[in-house]
């Protein structure tokens, strides 16, 4: 087998044993890899609570993992949301991808529930359980540096052992899989780190035809401003984008009741740069390298950061926003999602911010104590006990990143309808309203867009199971990966064939949130985007989103996905996409 | 849907790439819909069923694009047509040739690339974010396949193959070019700089765009424009119309002191870095077809180190009279032409890019730009020709 390594391994935690299962060739085509194959083994067990012992954890590479092919060292990690109780699932950069693979396997799957609170080494073929009480409490830098360097680890933080609902695992110390609360999940396993190690190679099936998909993925990189532009995010991380919201007027300020932040102009990845100083880091392989590292090794936040901890909270001080993120990062929660709930929180309590609130309300969070002990189970809870739960500025429970809906309506939709809660990267609509590529859409019209969203879903699911990154989209197209895909795998493909298997992965997670009894109910916006307008200024009007064209826009989009106008799967479309 | 179809077809015809009436596009949200009526509809619905999109467009291009591209494709060997011009090798890869028009052929080809040639039936191209692509893919098409032919021509003339259909194409399309491009007048007199505020600039910006595309020197919507004013770069976007540039501007500041040029044209570092170490303040990149041609044109090819490689690695600046010729790619990067063309364009009219286009300046407004580009390409027109009547008569 080329690409692949064939072989997944399963930990049961409770009765610290293992296996390897290999799966066949017909799995791998049709689920390829990451995100894709992740669903496969989690569907399941979807109905189980999260935290029962026998939810899984998955950790999941792709083909292209570990190979010349760009940006490709991401994995997914995935199980039940905490926070939303969906289909929960986070794509995440570092190297631990490439050491699951280096170690020989495609994908980790944990089950059961440690006995002790341990951590798990991985080398090579050789697993071994570690005794963690030791680490309990410690934040992701001090569990780090009692860990040897070899290999690459996932680590939970103080925020998932004190049940925060929006607790992530930090992949190689600062890259976040972040999202839905996965944190919390391991911490339920008693579960403090993994970590893995391996010197294997992945096969490759024809390196020349690789080089040269290689060769055109690099030109497309090359040609696009957002990526390797001298303004763009391989120069300025994603808070690149900081300024481009500021100007469309659609950054999300002070919970959302406002699109435009007065002091944005002196808060943008420049002065970060200014301040800081820049050096570039990311994935393993990759190019871009949009992860920025201060000159004392601070780590710059990225954009949704830079935006929710300034807008949203009305919050002027670049080095309190470095701060949160670096205590969301070293203590292990959602800088999205905790920031929302601060902001919810601002909002309903009207509390004025200082600085030193912001910080001392993380902290809060993080160990449960006053007020924290209730914002930490995310703003949608908070914002209901309070008796007002639409002022959470949420999705299914999950917050919104930076991007408000008002300002283009390909994000209100795909918002709308993710399958993992408010998510901007599952469709990734910014690409073509905001940043023009492919070719720009009109923003502030809903027309022809629940196709675009539907057909961006199934590429990214394609893309999020390959273990690609999406940045590299703004540039190439899964036109050229499929070339890649063959040069790596020696399977024929297509553009078109990946897509169809993103539209079965994604259509995967669709059956799943049904499964627990997810409907059109919960594909909806927070009611201040169809009755308050944003920001208008610059010769740019915001409107509040028309809720009858939302409705229309979202019942097209049931019948391009092929769902009920309830949002719910049908026999027709699971016998097609072979998902019985 | 309707109006975006009936923008791109009324683009695709004043381009002068299809005749009225003949394109055929369909556009797909939750239910099809088509511009016009016809018996090709079932098989593109049938095409369309099978792949991922939301537009497609199936159109015989017009004169004398029709008679090249057939010429194209009754000369292959292979099931594609490979042009080696900038567009193709960045975007389009190459082109597919389909023997038969029915979705069982179809399908498979647009499932690889973005658009497919099917002979005596026409050009078929697709979008999965908005018919706009199919617009851009159509016309890429043809600027590829015209670019190729005369190319290929020039070498066939110079080593003494050329046959009669041949020479008939050669005869009606740069005909057509010239008549085009000489009788090409202003409607209205080009504004006067030096500018000196924003509102006059961007109304400039605009003005200068449209020639660009009125002229017919650019095609689809690449090419770019920018002109420098207090310490700020405005240029056009990333992937915009330059015949639309209406809020497509982007204002950069020179100290990057804002990200906003996040959307900006991708050749944003070659303008900054020509209009800050030269004493010109507008820039005008068009791609001018016999321009583009005539930088793939070199008798340095035999015993070249770099043969292949042309387009990014040659290391040699060329000239046709005073205008120079680089290498370089789209954009940034170690082979980007951000590199290469800066310090060959200041001090000169302009200067063009391998198979990619042709780049002028202007001292204080688009005036001189603006002739400079079709001055420069009326050269390399003359040249051409000039150059086969002299291959022509040395065989005889």
């Amino acid at each position: 087998m080329y690409g692949w390594k064939g072989k997944i391994l399963h930990i049961n935690l409770t009765h610290e044993k293992f296996s390897i299962e290999h799966p066949s060739l017909h799995t791998y085509e049709k689920y390829i890899g990451g995100k894709g194959l992740a669903g496969y083994y989690l569907k399941n067990h979807i109905s189980k609570k999260w935290n029962s012992p026998d939810m899984p954890l998955i950790f999941f590479t792709g083909p292209l993992c570990d190979t010349m092919t760009p940006a490709s060292g991401r994995m997914t990690v995935m199980s039940r949301s905490p926070l939303t109780g969906t289909v929960g699932d986070t794509s995440v950069g570092g190297k631990l991808g490439i050491n699951i693979k280096k170690a020989g396997f495609d994908g980790i799957i944990l089950s059961g529930r440690c006995n002790k609170y341990s951590g798990i080494e991985i080398n090579e073929s050789e697993i071994c359980f570690k005794n963690s009480e030791s680490l309990k409490g410690l934040t992701v830098s001090e569990t780090l540096s009692k860990l040897d360097k070899i290999g690459s680890t996932a680590i939970i933080g103080p925020a998932a052992e004190n049940g925060v609902m929006f607790a992530s695992i930090m992949i190689d110390g600062h890259f976040a899989a972040g999202r839905n609360g996965l944190g919390l999940v391991m911490a339920s396993k008693n579960l403090k780190y993994l970590k893995v190690s391996g010197s294997g190679k992945t096969e490759i099936y024809n390196p020349e035809e690789l080089q040269k998909a290689r060769e055109e993925i690099f030109r497309l990189a090359s040609a696009s401003p957002a990526l390797t532009g001298e303004l763009g995010i391989s120069n300025y991380g994603t808070g690149a984008l900081y300024d481009l919201m500021d100007s469309r007027r659609m950054m999300p300020t002070e919970n959302f009741s406002k699109t435009f932040f007065n002091n944005a102009i002196n808060m943008n990845a420049w002065h970060y740069k200014q301040k800081y100083g820049y050096k570039k880091t990311g994935c393993a392989g990759c190019t871009i390298q949009c992860k920025k590292l201060g000159r004392n090794k601070e780590v710059i936040p990225e954009f949704e950061t830079m935006s929710h901890f300034s807008a949203l909270l009305g919050n002027n001080c670049i080095e309190t926003i470095a701060e949160a993120n670096r205590v969301c990062n070293e203590f292990g929660m959602d800088t999205i999602s905790a920031a929302v709930t601060l902001a919810c929180y601002q909002e309903i309590e009207k509390v004025k911010f200082t600085p030193e609130k912001i910080l001392k309300l993380l902290n809060d969070i993080v160990y449960g104590s006053g007020i924290g002990a209730e914002l930490k189970m995310g703003s949608y809870k908070f914002a209901e006990s309070r008796n007002c739960p639409e002022l959470s500025m949420s999705v299914k429970r999950q917050e919104i990143p930076g991007y408000d809906p008002r300002g283009a309506y390909g994000i209100a939709l795909a918002y709308a309808t993710s399958t993992r809660g408010a998510c901007h990267l599952r469709a990734y609509p910014i690409s073509h309203e905001i940043l023009r590529k492919p070719v720009v859409t009109d923003r502030f019209s809903f027309s022809g867009k629940a196709r675009i969203i539907k057909i961006s879903e199934d590429i990214f699911a394609a893309v999020d199971s390959l273990t690609t990154c999406k940045f590299l989209f703004f540039a190439a197209s899964l036109e050229e990966y499929a070339k890649a895909f063959h040069g790596v795998t020696g399977i024929k493909t297509t553009a078109q064939d990946l897509m169809k298997c993103g539209e079965r992965i994604y259509y995967n997670e669709r059956i799943m949130n049904s499964m627990n009894g997810f409907t059109s109910k919960d594909d909806e916006l927070p009611k201040r985007f169809f009755e308050e307008p944003g920001s208008s200024g610059n010769s740019i009007t915001v409107n509040p989103i028309d809720r009858n064209e939302f409705l229309e826009a979202r019942s097209n989009y049931y019948k391009v996905r092929g769902l009920t106008q309830n949002g719910m799967p049908t026999e027709t479309k699971i016998k097609e996409l072979d998902l019985l | 849907m309707k109006q975006l179809i009936d923008k791109y077809v009324n683009k695709l015809v004043a381009q002068g790439v299809c005749e009225t009436g003949q394109p055929l596009m369909g556009c797909l949200d939750a239910e099809l819909v088509w511009n016009k009526t016809s018996e090709d509809i079932e098989i593109l619905e049938e095409v369309v069923a099978g792949l991922n999109i939301n537009s497609i467009l199936l159109s015989k291009p017009a004169s004398p694009y029709s008679k090249i591209i057939n010429y194209l494709t009754d000369n292959i060997d292979e099931e594609a047509i490979y042009p080696q011009d900038c567009e193709t090798r960045t975007f389009l890869h190459d082109i597919p040739v389909i023997s038969e028009f029915n979705s069982e052929k179809i399908i498979p080809a647009l499932k690889k690339r973005k658009a497919a040639i099917i002979p005596n039936k026409g050009i078929i191209t697709y979008g999965t974010v908005s018919p706009e692509q199919t617009f851009i893919t159509y016309s890429s098409v043809c600027f590829a396949c015209f670019v190729k032919f005369f190319a290929d021509y020039y070498k066939d003339a110079e080593s003494g193959k050329i046959n009669k259909i041949q020479n008939e194409i050669f005869n009606t399309a740069h005909t057509i070019y010239s008549n085009y491009i000489n009788s090409f007048k202003l409607d209205t007199p080009i504004y006067k700089g030096k500018f000196n505020n924003q509102e006059d600039v961007i109304k400039a910006m605009i003005q200068g765009g449209k020639l660009v595309v009125d002229c017919r020197l650019v095609d689809s919507f690449f090419g770019n424009i920018s002109y420098l004013l207090d310490n700020i770069i405005y240029i056009s976007q990333t992937t915009s119309s330059l015949d639309e540039l209406a809020g497509c501007i982007d204002p950069c500041p020179v100290d990057n002191s804002r990200n906003t040029a996040l959307t900006a044209s991708s050749e944003l570092s070659a303008h900054k870095d020509i209009l800050l170490r030269g004493t010109d303040m507008a820039i005008l990149h068009g791609h001018p077809k016999f321009s583009v041609i005539m930088s793939m044109i070199c008798d340095r090819e035999k015993n070249c180190s770099t043969l292949g490689n042309c387009h990014n690695m040659c290391p040699h600046v060329r000239y046709i009279d005073d205008i120079p010729i680089v290498s370089g790619e789209v954009g940034t990067g170690k082979f980007g032409l951000c590199n290469t063309l800066p310090p060959a364009i200041i001090g000169k009219r302009g200067a063009i890019v391998y198979g990619h286009g042709l780049f002028t300046t202007g001292r204080k407004d688009f005036t001189d730009a603006f002739e400079n580009l079709l001055l420069i390409e009326k050269m390399c027109l003359d040249k051409y020709i000039s150059d086969i009547k002299k291959f022509k008569l040395a065989k005889k």
